[in-house]
């Protein structure tokens, strides 16, 4: 069977080359954190500086998850139709408010200290967060932007800006138009192994959003639907010619991004302990930005971004010059814009005309 | 199985249903009206090749036929069914297979899944591993390559990949869109090759060409078509002898 040998030998997805660009960047990262934190508070030498820096390295880490997983759907969408979808952080969001709503009806107020009921609850909250945004993202599709597939390419932009505004809107009048308060149900309980501690809901997070990202790349890159999405990303025609169902295709594109922004909302809640109608707005750009940095269209790329952003946004806070963490991000976007507008791993665009 | 390789079958006549039809097929690219009433048909265990000059409609009538287009007026049948308004993804299924024009190959992915995405639509198991053989058979280039993203290839390779991508469809009838185009003389020699052999093998085909010489010598029959219409069918043996058309498209 030389198809099957083939097959694997194709398939391997080289993952040394970006797995120490993440070693060399993380380190990198810690010494600047551990250095910004000991020149910021005078008492502390750079090596009494570690512990602190370690928490904000996981802090970033963490935050970074959020951005990445909402990054995927971005650059999902884009790589299929070529559509900014800027409804997508709203997708976030509401995906934070359907969390909110499932865990307080179900009674949820602080953490739940009984592991067998805390796997639980959790497994319900992402997967009822994630399929109802997953069924949102195919509607808005659907009802949104189908029709105006071959329009040109501003019709469908400014729809998208047009559904951000009117889910915002949903949620402002029909929820709340005042910050809510989320349950953390994840206990604060800090997990130590030797010299690292980290606390178990940043534990969780990071673990989740790898594995989702991982299940992510597995699935678009050896499944029989994933292939069918990357032809379609390819060339429309072509992968209508092979069989493919190109709206069903566009329409699995949408849930699986939306499901990954529902999934960060909920993470949101569990992390943050908050939410709020226009979260998604500042979220979803920030979002986009590492969709952006890490070349869009190029999930690993989106990935990356995400971590990236939630570095600079970390770096920028600890300098305690938080009010400019945006100025530093959407400076980012303007250097990477200017200098490398396919982006960290967008070189893969370069094949597409 | 019919007429041996390259040899051309008994002239055009009365021979039941044709596999496909085309009647009176009116197709637009917005307004501008790019098929006037195409009339065409190709019959079980045939090549037919579709002639005639850039923008005359030849890319149009494929796409047409293969679902990617439907005509604003006029009939298809395929088969013996009405697929007029079928679209692409579920003509496949019914047995049209489409090279399409420029091979438009999955960049970004390597050979081997570029054939998986012919074999997309289909569910027997023992059939596609013949057809994967068959494919290597006939492009033993491809197997050497198969882990390569097909946007490596060479211009000859890809539009062998084109052709066995369509191949993986197992299609009744295969449609060509200009294989020879940018490739060397000896190249095109190989594709003709390949192309009798296909048929050979026993599927029906319809090539659209700018080559003629080569196109007139591997069909049996040939449309010439020119701004929307058909101007002439004939026998290739016949379209070769005709002072018209070596004039305008034999270079005589």
């Amino acid at each position: 069977m030389t198809g099957a040998t083939a097959r694997r030998r194709s398939l391997a997805v080289p993952w040394r080359a970006p797995l120490a660009a993440i070693v060399a960047l993380a380190v990198a990262y810690f010494v600047i954190l551990a250095g910004i934190v000991s020149d910021s508070s005078q008492q502390l030498t750079f090596t009494s500086a570690i512990p602190q820096a370690q928490a904000q390295f996981i802090n970033a880490v963490t935050i970074g998850a959020i951005y990445a997983l909402i990054a995927l759907g971005y650059t999902m969408v884009y790589g299929i139709i070529e559509l900014i979808n800027f409804a997508h952080g709203e997708i976030f969001m509401c995906g934070s408010f359907v969390s909110w709503w499932l865990l307080t009806t179900l009674g949820f107020s602080g953490a739940i200290t009984d592991p067998l009921l805390l796997v639980g609850v959790l497994l319900l909250a992402f997967a009822v967060s994630m399929v109802v945004m997953g069924i949102v993202g195919v509607v808005i599709e659907r009802l949104a932007y189908r029709r105006l597939r071959n329009a040109p390419r501003l019709a469908p932009l400014i729809t998208a800006i047009g559904v951000s505004f009117i889910l915002q809107n949903i949620v402002f009048v029909v929820v709340s138009n005042s910050i809510v308060t989320t349950p953390q149900i994840i206990p604060n309980t800090v997990l130590t192994f030797g010299f690292f501690s980290i606390s178990l809901i940043n534990l969780f997070v990071i673990i989740l959003a790898v594995g989702l990202m991982a299940t992510l790349q597995l699935f678009i890159s050896r499944t029989r639907l994933g292939r069918a999405m990357r032809s379609t990303a390819i060339d429309r025609d072509a992968a209508q010619l092979m069989g493919v169902d190109i709206n069903t295709t566009i329409a699995l594109t949408f849930f699986v991004g939306s499901a990954l922004a529902g999934a960060a909302g909920v993470v949101q809640g569990l992390y943050f302990g908050i939410t709020v109608f226009n979260i998604g707005f500042q979220a979803g750009l920030k979002a986009f930005t590492a969709a952006v940095l890490g070349g869009i269209g190029n999930t690993t790329g989106a990935a990356l971004g995400g971590f990236v952003i939630g570095f600079l946004e970390v770096i920028s806070s600890v300098w305690g010059q938080g009010r400019w963490s945006e100025a530093v991000v959407f400076g980012m976007l303007v250097l990477v814009l200017v200098f490398r507008p396919t982006g960290i791993l967008g070189q893969q665009l370069a094949d597409r005309a | 199985m019919t007429a041996a390789a390259g040899v051309p079958a008994p002239a055009a006549g009365p021979r039941g249903e044709p596999l496909l039809r085309a009647h009176e097929v009116h197709s637009y690219y917005g307004n501008i009206h790019a098929l006037q009433g195409i009339n065409l048909e190709v019959f079980e265990g045939e090549i037919v090749t579709l002639l005639g000059a850039n923008g005359a409609g030849k890319t149009t009538t494929l796409r047409t036929i293969s679902g990617l287009m439907h005509p604003r007026s006029g009939t298809i049948t395929f088969d013996g069914g009405d697929i007029t308004s079928v679209p692409a993804h579920r003509l496949v299924r019914r047995g049209v297979g489409h090279a399409p024009e420029g091979r438009r190959i999955f960049s970004r992915m390597t050979v081997l899944e570029n054939l998986q995405m012919g074999a997309y639509s289909r569910n027997d198991k023992a059939e596609l591993q013949a057809d994967f053989e068959r494919v290597f058979a006939l492009f033993p280039r491809l197997r050497e390559r198969s882990g390569q993203a097909g946007g490596t290839l060479s211009g000859g390779e890809q539009q062998m990949l084109a052709i066995g991508r369509a191949l993986m469809t197992h299609p009744k009838l295969l449609l060509l869109d200009e294989p020879s185009m940018g490739l060397s003389p000896i190249l095109v020699e190989q594709i003709f090759q390949v192309i009798r052999d296909i048929h050979a093998q026993g599927t029906t085909v319809l090539v659209v060409e700018q080559n003629a010489l080569m196109a007139l010598g591997v069909a049996h029959r040939g449309y010439i078509l020119q701004t929307g219409r058909i101007v002439l069918e004939d026998t290739a043996a016949n379209l070769r002898q005709n002072p018209a058309v070596q004039k305008a498209y034999l270079g005589g």
